[in-house]
């Protein structure tokens, strides 16, 4: 186990450092000056600014200086805003785009292994049908459409709930809502295929040859089972929520690093872009590993082909 | 005259599938006495395993029990309400599924999953469950037991899991095991010591059992009785000797004929293939893969007619009037033997 | 059990000939090949066939207009014509569709309004420069389907071979090539996307190669597991022992086997690349002007929202039926090739 860790652990190293690599490299090629009001200025003080940005050094100096301030979670100064550090610019938005994050990525799931074992267990009838339907429409329906009639409609027109901004609850819930179908309708279909396969394997037959009710079946043989699979989904809903906190965000107006990365691409502000970027790699590759980990947990099978491994 | 434990008369189920209804049992009547082993033997499609998962209940969702009767203890099992079933499964009648790499929840500790059914039917308390799931796996010859209780199922072979599986099916004391095709999937031998097992555990528990197989060779050392099923009916029955050494039924030589033998180098086949079932055949349904075919083979189901008191075969080739046909070398052979068997048998009970 | 009398004519007892025989037993149902068991299977899902048959209709449409409906015609603006809500011929009686616009709470005739002729219809409205709304759909739905089969193109290429060769070498090989995806699948897709159109200028080219790069990853981890499986297959080694050429077994064992996952998976590519269009338009970086989207429109019409619904709704929808179809025409291909676990 161990030492799978630590294989594992170095290809994410690898991973991130290619991943930067290839980031830093791509970023130079970017058209367009970083500073705004770049007409007015005169030569001198464009090599001032790009004196004090490091854009005066040689490329592969300037490669060394990034990487290696990045192994101190050091990600240059933004160019939008002028002496901002990145790596503050991206922990001052960090918790609010993990917390909205959470609450989708529950409210998600928990919803849809609900919905996706009703439908399982009541296949063919029409609770099966309607959760069906609206597990394609979940699927099909953009996120970003979803959040602008969720605004309007409920926000707006209801006034249930605030239509933008951050800091108390109730704001938090209309783009939770909206992030969240995604993620809500893949778990519920993933959740009633399992469940369907699992109701049909052999095990399920010797619980009900037991003598067990249909439900106890279920609740002590089909619903552990059914679920174990989820885990591996964890890895796609990040990057779906990553992504999709980029639009949402700006929807709603939330002050997270989704919002502040689409601010960045449409102002070429790229130490940020850099930054935000290795943020999600970051986080993806770290949930992926963490997947992994819990999987071994909880799936005795798995607990044995590392231990061997 | 033994007791019957287990009356099925005249049992027809269909399944419906998209290619139309296929009629699986058509008119199956069998019984099971108490303390015996009845094997049900055919090739597979032949309705051995349809028939056996009618008897709890089991059925695959598409499957309709057309008509007929299943008792046990003057109860109708097919008229049972689900709650009734539920009480007698694995509890009074227990099964036993072929693929024992499959039969195991692989994410439950084994202790738990052979606890389950005490727990359930008896009432017994966690712990009381666990030392009877604990005796039960050493019954079953599982070693180190007290260790293993807490492993899962893919920590052990495939013999062992179906150590496992009978375990769960008889820590009840099911009055019933319905065991369908129990070795199939195991080493050669790996299936003889679970056969031995089976009959070492059914005389110590005094239960009868239904042996599902499609090996006529693990039916002589196991059975008391054998039924040969053939496109969803019973062709042939008797006692094992019956079937082994007086066999009358086509099909029945044709089974014990592809049996491989120490003096013989060639193997025999059946050829051809089973009727479809989707549009059965109104007369013999073996008549079209049978050499010793006559007319009215295709033309009529032929009834029982009875060879003695213990042996029925549905063959026209028993009518009065047919004419005498030559089986094949080894079922020849076999009835010389059984010839002198009966003879010695009559001067044994002379004395 | 029950011995019957049973007076039989002698003539019964005749021996049958072996073609009276076999004449018996020839078999009721057709055997059916497995192609035509998926086309029974697949017939049988309503729900997909529709779907099919709206996306050939939407392709039909959306292709077939390129002669009335391209870049010339989109930029021609009509200011006098701005922002007219929907009207469609003989449903003057349904608010919405006749022309008429909710203003502070009244259905006022926002044609009449505009001095617009009577004889003038826009039936899916027009935008803020009086460009009719519904060619730009039209446009837009195209970009979706052309992005749609770019995404198939490179699944069925780039995924697909990579995916088999990583499978069948196996071995060192195979380890580089999964390290490569593994790094590619760890900066989620759109910001692949996202990098790329920084880089390049916004538009289809970009939106292109930003699919070829990170689309087909998903197409090449299934493949292989396949794949993989496939290799110790007994007829495959069966042929492998019996000296076929690699390439041979390829096309002859392999690709039939693998065609279910293959076309299963591309239809489940499909709706994710629309999706990634819309996406990157709507942000602001995806399909630039000339050029329309459904996601510039959603984008367009998200800001007026509140006053003229129909800007958004309408592209909202076309969207949506867009979505819905490749999701249920995918559904309905995986049921129809994999019965089992289904219904």
């Amino acid at each position: 186990m161990t030492r799978y860790l630590l294989k594992r652990i170095f290809y994410m190293i690898l991973t991130l450092f290619i991943v930067a690599t290839i980031t830093f490299f791509l970023m130079k090629l970017m058209p367009g000056s970083p500073y705004a009001n770049e007409a007015k200025m005169t030569p001198t003080q464009l090599e001032i600014m790009n004196k004090q940005y490091g854009l005066n050094k040689p490329i592969w100096e300037q490669y060394l200086i990034y990487i290696g301030g990045m192994l101190h979670g050091d990600f240059g100064t933004s160019f939008q805003y002028s002496n901002q550090p990145v790596s503050s610019l991206i922990s001052a938005r960090l918790g609010v785009s993990v917390q909205l994050g959470l609450q989708a990525l529950i409210f998600g799931v928990v919803v849809g292994v609900f919905v996706g074992a009703i439908a399982a267990m009541k296949q063919g009838t029409w609770a099966d049908s309607t959760a069906t339907v609206f597990a394609i429409i979940g699927k099909s329906v953009p996120n970003f459409v979803l959040a602008v009639i969720l605004q309007y409609y409920i926000g707006l027109k209801l006034g249930w709930f605030p239509i933008a901004g951050w800091g108390s609850f109730s704001q938090t819930i209309l783009p939770t809502l909206a992030l969240s179908v995604g993620p809500l309708a893949e778990t519920a279909r993933f959740i009633r295929t399992s469940m369907v396969d699992t109701l049909s394997s052999d095990y399920i037959e010797l619980g009900k040859a037991k003598g067990l009710s249909r439900t106890e079946v279920i609740r002590k043989h089909a619903m552990r089972n059914s679920m174990i699979p989820l885990v591996t989904l964890i890895g796609p809903y990040a990057v779906a929520l990553m992504t999709g906190s980029m639009v949402i965000e700006n929807i709603f107006n939330i002050p997270g690093i989704g919002e502040q990365f689409v601010k960045s691409i449409l102002t070429n502000d790229y130490p940020t872009i850099m930054g935000v970027t290795m943020v999600y790699c970051v986080g993806l590759v770290v949930i992926l590993l963490i997947t992994d980990i819990i999987y071994g947990l909880i799936d005795p099978r798995i607990r044995l082909t590392e231990k061997e491994a | 005259m033994p007791e019957k434990i287990l009356d099925v008369k005249n049992l027809q189920i269909d399944f419906n599938t998209y290619a139309g209804e296929v009629k699986a049992i058509r008119d199956v009547s069998f019984h099971l006495n108490k303390g015996e082993t009845l094997a049900i033997v055919g090739e597979s499609g032949s309705g051995k395993s349809v028939t056996t998962r009618s008897i709890i209940g089991l059925l695959a969702k598409n499957a309709n029990v057309v008509g007929g009767e299943i008792n046990f203890h003057g109860e109708n099992l097919l008229e049972a309400s689900e709650k009734d079933m539920q009480n007698i499964r694995g509890n009074e009648i227990s099964m036993i599924f072929q693929d024992p790499m499959t039969s195991l929840d692989p994410t439950m500790k084994i202790g738990q999953q052979i606890a389950e059914p005490l727990i359930k039917h008896k009432g017994a308390s966690k712990k009381e469950a666990w030392a009877k799931a604990l005796e039960m796996m050493k019954a079953v010859g599982i070693p180190d037991a007290d260790k293993r209780i807490n492993q899962y199922p893919h920590q052990f072979s495939g013999g062992m899991r179906q150590r496992i599986v009978i375990a769960i099916a008889l820590i009840c004391e099911p009055e019933i095991l319905l065991a369908d095709e129990p070795t199939t999937a195991l080493d050669v031998t790996v299936q003889a010591e679970i056969l031995d097992l089976m009959k070492d555990l059914q005389k110590r528990i005094k239960t009868s059992i239904i042996f599902i197989t499609h090996d006529l060779g693990v039916v002589a050392g196991m059975a008391d009785r054998v039924a040969v099923m053939y496109a969803g009916e019973i062709l042939e029955y008797g006692t094992v000797d019956d079937i082994f050494f007086d066999p009358q039924h086509p099909y029945t030589w044709g089974l014990i004929n592809s049996m491989p033998t120490l003096d013989s180098d060639t193997l025999e086949s059946i050829p051809g293939t089973p009727p479809d079932l989707l549009d059965p055949p109104k007369g013999d349904p073996f008549a079209p893969r049978n050499k010793y075919a006559m007319k009215i083979d295709i033309e009529r189901k032929p009834p029982f007619f009875k060879v003695s008191d213990t042996h029925y075969a549905a063959t026209w080739l028993l009518a009065p009037g047919a004419p005498k046909v030559e089986p094949p070398l080894e079922i020849q052979r076999r009835w010389k033997k059984y010839a002198l068997m009966k003879k010695d048998h009559e001067l044994v009970s002379e004395n | 059990m029950n011995e019957e009398d049973l007076k039989l004519s002698p003539d019964a007892f005749e021996p049958l000939t072996k073609d009276e025989r076999e004449d018996s037993e020839k078999i009721a149902g057709p055997s059916l090949s497995f192609g035509q068991n998926v086309w029974i299977r697949f017939k049988q899902r309503k729900a997909a066939v529709i779907s099919a048959i709206i996306i050939i209709l939407m392709m039909v449409i959306a292709f077939g207009s390129t002669p009335f409906i391209n870049n010339s015609t989109l930029v021609k603006s009509h200011p006098q014509y701005a922002n007219l809500p929907p009207k469609i011929p003989g449903f003057g009686a349904i608010n919405g569709l006749n022309g008429k616009l909710k203003q502070n709470g009244q259905w006022v005739d926002a044609y009449a309004q505009n001095n617009v002729p009577k004889d003038k219809y826009f039936i899916a409205g027009t935008d803020y420069l009086g460009r009719p709304l519904g060619q730009r759909i039209i446009y837009g739905t195209k970009i979706s389907l052309i992005v749609a089969l770019v995404a198939a193109f490179f699944d069925l290429t780039i995924g697909v071979l990579y995916g088999v060769i990583s499978g069948w070498k196996g071995g060192g090989v195979d380890n580089v090539m999964q390290r490569i995806i593994e790094i590619i699948s760890s900066v989620p897709n759109l910001i692949i996307a996202v990098l790329m159109l920084v880089v390049l200028k916004p538009g289809i080219t970009s939106i292109i190669i930003a699919i070829a790069i990170s689309s087909w990853t998903t197409m090449a981890r299934q493949v292989r597991a396949e794949t993989l499986s496939l290799k110790n297959e007994e007829y495959v080694l069966a042929a492998r022992s019996l000296g076929e050429s690699s390439s041979k077994i390829a096309w002859k064992h392999l690709i039939p086997n693998l065609s279910s996952i293959i076309i299963i998976q591309t239809m489940y590519t499909i709706p994710s690349a629309i999706f990634f269009e819309a996406f990157l338009s709507f942000i602001g970086i995806g399909i630039s002007a000339p050029q329309t989207s459904l996601g510039v429109l959603l984008n367009e019409g998200q800001k007026n929202f509140q006053f003229l619904p129909y800007q958004m709704w309408i592209p909202a929808i076309v969207l949506c039926i867009l979505m819905i179809a490749f999701n249920l025409l995918g559904d309905g291909l995986r049921d129809a090739f994999d019965p089992r676990g289904q219904r």
